[in-house]
Order: C-alpha cells, then structure tokens, then sequence
C-alpha cells in the first residue's frame, strides 16, 4: 500500500510527508517498527548509528577489563570477570545483528570501528589502573549503562528493544560483581579501602558523562524521543542514576567526590555540582587518555584473529567438499 | 584491512528452551557454514542455559509476508467474529463448554 506512492515519481513529496504522518501516528500509539516495515529515512540513519555505535562501545569496552583477567585476586573473581569480557562480546553481537535488520552489512561496520571513523562510549577511554577499578566498572559504568538500556527496551524499533531485553537481563549480574568487588575492598585494610576510593573518585565523573551532553545542548535528543527511540532524556537518567547510586555509595563508606552534592527534599532527588564539559568533548574528539590504545588494540586483536576466520572459512570449504564427494559416491 | 568474513552468510537461529515447548527465534549470526553457526549459536544465544536444542536457517532462505501485505492478508479474520466460541449464545445452565 505504502509503497504505491514511491512508484509514481509525481507523487513522491506528497507520499512522504503522508507516510511520515502515518509513521508518527503509529508511534504514537505504541507501535513497534519492525524491519521491514516503512521508515522515514533518518530514522534508519539515526537508528544504524546508534546501535552501531552500541555494538561498538561493547566491544571496546571488552579491553579495559580484559586488561586484568590474568591478575585477578581468586580464581572466583577471575571466573567473574572472564564471563563478564565474554557477555560484552555476546551484546556486540546482539546489536551488530540488530542493526543488519536495517540494511547494513556488519563489515562495513566493523571497518568503521577499526578505521576510527565510528564512534563508541568514552567511557572506555579511561584507563584501568587497579584491580579496584574492576568494582568501580562493575558497579557504576555498567550502572549507568543499565540506567540507559533500561529505558532502551521500550524503545520502537523492535528488534533492538529485543536485544535490549537479553542484554538488561544479564548486566545485572555484571553490576553486582562489581558492587560485590567494591564492598570486599571497602571492608578491607585502610589500603584496600584507600584503593577503593580512588577508583570512585577517577570513575564517578566520566560515569555520569555517559548520559550525554545536558538536555538544552543535546541537539539529536528531541527527534529521537519524538520517534521513541529514547524515552527519557538524558539529564532524567542521569539524576535517576545519581538518586540510585549515592546511597550505595554511602553503604560502602565511601565519599561521592562532589563537593556540592546535597540531597534536595523538594525535587527528592540529589543535586550535584557542574560536570567538567570540556573534558567530555575532549575525550570525544580522542583525546583522551587511552583513545590511541583502545584503537590499536582493537585492530590488532581483529588482526591477530584472521587466522581464525581463514580456519573457519577452509573447514566449511573441507566439509562442503567431503559432502558433495560422499554424494556423488552414493 | 583483511576482510576474511565478509562472505559469511547470515543464519536465523531459533532455541527451544525445553522440550514441550517450540523453538523460538532469538536472533541472527554469522557463519560459514551450519555447523558453525551452531557452535556459535550456542556461545552467542545459550550462555545462561536457555536452551536445549538450536536450529539455524539461512536468512536468505526465509520468504517473509511483505507489511504492504498486512491489509489484504490479515483483516479478512477481524469480522469473523462467528470463528471465536463467544460468538454462539449457550444457555448458563448448561455450563462450561
């Protein structure tokens, strides 16, 4: 019916803006789209980018903590940790799938990742200097990950809501290995507990930069809650996420270090002081401390896999071949 | 750059959680070959036990009803209302039927 009016050339302006109504109205509604189903052109850009950008930041975000699989302190945080890396590889490939329901080729993707050209989350630009900063991870960087990806599963495109659901379900766990780190640490020896201060103080900033730029300067953000791709802003999640983890970081005996943060009986929420923009955006613009070495790193092990990827391709031909000799026998 | 895996077909991959119950779709991947895909399946689709038996099917060899479709194929049933039991007037003292 839809694509009646793309086939008359006449038609097209009028057929558009038709269809964009239409569009909205189905939103509207609480209507999931589905991939085969007619989209306003920007909405399947808007959607390749940020899922891709999604898979992206799970992938990337396999090499700050991979970083201390090997010096784990037990074999049962280590078990922990691995699993943890092993999930995040599981998301990219969720959302990669995702996205490939909108008419891009995973490897064009994967090419934008390794070229610098994509983007992923700054948060991955931030080194992992101890093994507190596993906790720290664990428990605020995947918390306010959660924070977002929580609101993601109503989101309208329907298979990324899809992959939402799944991965929501297993960041749990992922909070509260980290949580668990934390707590050991903070009732520890005064260095133990030391260490896990320090890890708080290097994370708590960078963690609530994952929310993004402040409502007034997030340009992108009205469109995509119009089109219900994000069903809160970004400064509602990060006072959700705020309210949810200032307590917890109460419970551990550690201090948030925000000189101005004070809990408000009016709005019941927590305010909090200015967040350091320009250090945001210079980490965007990959400066940070560790853009140069996430990248290179990335592309090696994508290079250093390829023989895997050579193996799996002779041994589908091997096989293809041994099945058709078998059938020819026969 | 190598690009090894760019020809690797996509695979559907449908799970049955346990037995009595259908295999339902979850996903996609990529793969070079069936068996492949589900060995790579059960490590992307399984990790937390939410199978016990995977099928894979090459996307390519779905044929999917087109949503342009919807109308024609799916209102037809919206006004046979005399399929579903509530249509037909029993009387209470007969029961549950």
């Amino acid at each position: 019916m839809q694509i009646k009016f793309v086939k008359y050339p006449r038609f097209i302006a009028m057929g558009e803006v038709q269809l964009e109504k239409r569009f909205q109205d189905y939103l509207d509604g609480e209507n999931k789209i589905e991939p085969k189903d007619w989209m306003p052109d920007a909405y399947r850009k808007t959607l390749i980018r940020q899922i891709s950008q999604h898979a992206h930041s799970e992938v990337v975000g396999m090499l700050p903590e991979a970083n201390w699989i090997s010096r784990a302190p037990s074999l049962r945080r280590k078990v922990a940790l691995l699993a943890k890396v092993q999930d995040e590889a599981g998301h990219g490939l969720y959302l990669y799938s995702a996205a490939e329901t909108l008419g891009i080729d995973r490897s064009e993707l994967v090419d934008d990742l390794l070229s610098g050209k994509a983007k992923y989350s700054s948060i991955f630009n931030y080194p992992t200097v101890s093994w507190a900063d596993m906790g720290a991870i664990g428990w605020l960087v995947d918390g306010a990950a959660i924070a977002n990806q929580v609101m993601l599963c109503r989101t309208s495109y329907g298979p990324y809501a899809r992959a939402m659901v799944r991965i929501c379900k297993e960041e749990s766990f992922h909070q509260r290995q980290g949580y668990e780190i934390m707590l050991s640490l903070a009732n520890g020896t005064a260095e133990q507990k030391q260490m896990a201060q320090d890890a708080l103080n290097r994370w708590w900033w960078p963690s609530l930069m994952m929310f993004g730029p402040t409502d007034d300067l997030s340009p992108n953000s009205a469109q995509s809650m119009k089109w219900k791709i994000k069903r809160k802003s970004n400064d509602e999640l990060r006072q959700e996420f705020i309210d949810k983890t200032v307590p917890q970081a109460e419970f551990l005996g550690l201090t948030v270090p925000d000189k101005d943060l004070k809990w408000n009986e009016e709005k019941q929420g927590y305010d909090y002081g200015e967040i350091d923009w320009e250090e945001f955006y210079n980490v965007v613009k990959g400066n940070g401390p560790c853009n140069k070495q996430r990248l290179a790193d990335r592309v090696k092990a994508h290079e250093a896999g390829a023989w895997v990827r050579e193996a799996a391709n002779a041994y589908a031909a091997k096989e293809a071949k041994r099945k058709a000799d078998k059938g020819q026998a026969a | 750059m190598d690009k090894p895996n760019d020809n690797w077909k996509i695979w559907e991959v449908f799970i049955r959680s346990k037995n009595g119950l259908s295999h339902k779709h979850v996903g996609s991947l990529h793969a070079p070959d069936a068996d492949m895909a589900i060995k790579n399946a059960r490590d992307v689709y399984t990790r937390r036990s939410e199978g016990i038996s995977i099928w894979v099917v090459p996307s390519e060899a779905v044929t999917a009803s087109s949503p342009d479709e919807k109308e024609p194929l799916f209102t037809p049933a919206d006004d046979k209302v005399y399929r579903h039991p509530t249509f037909y007037e029993i009387p209470s003292e007969i029961g549950h039927m």
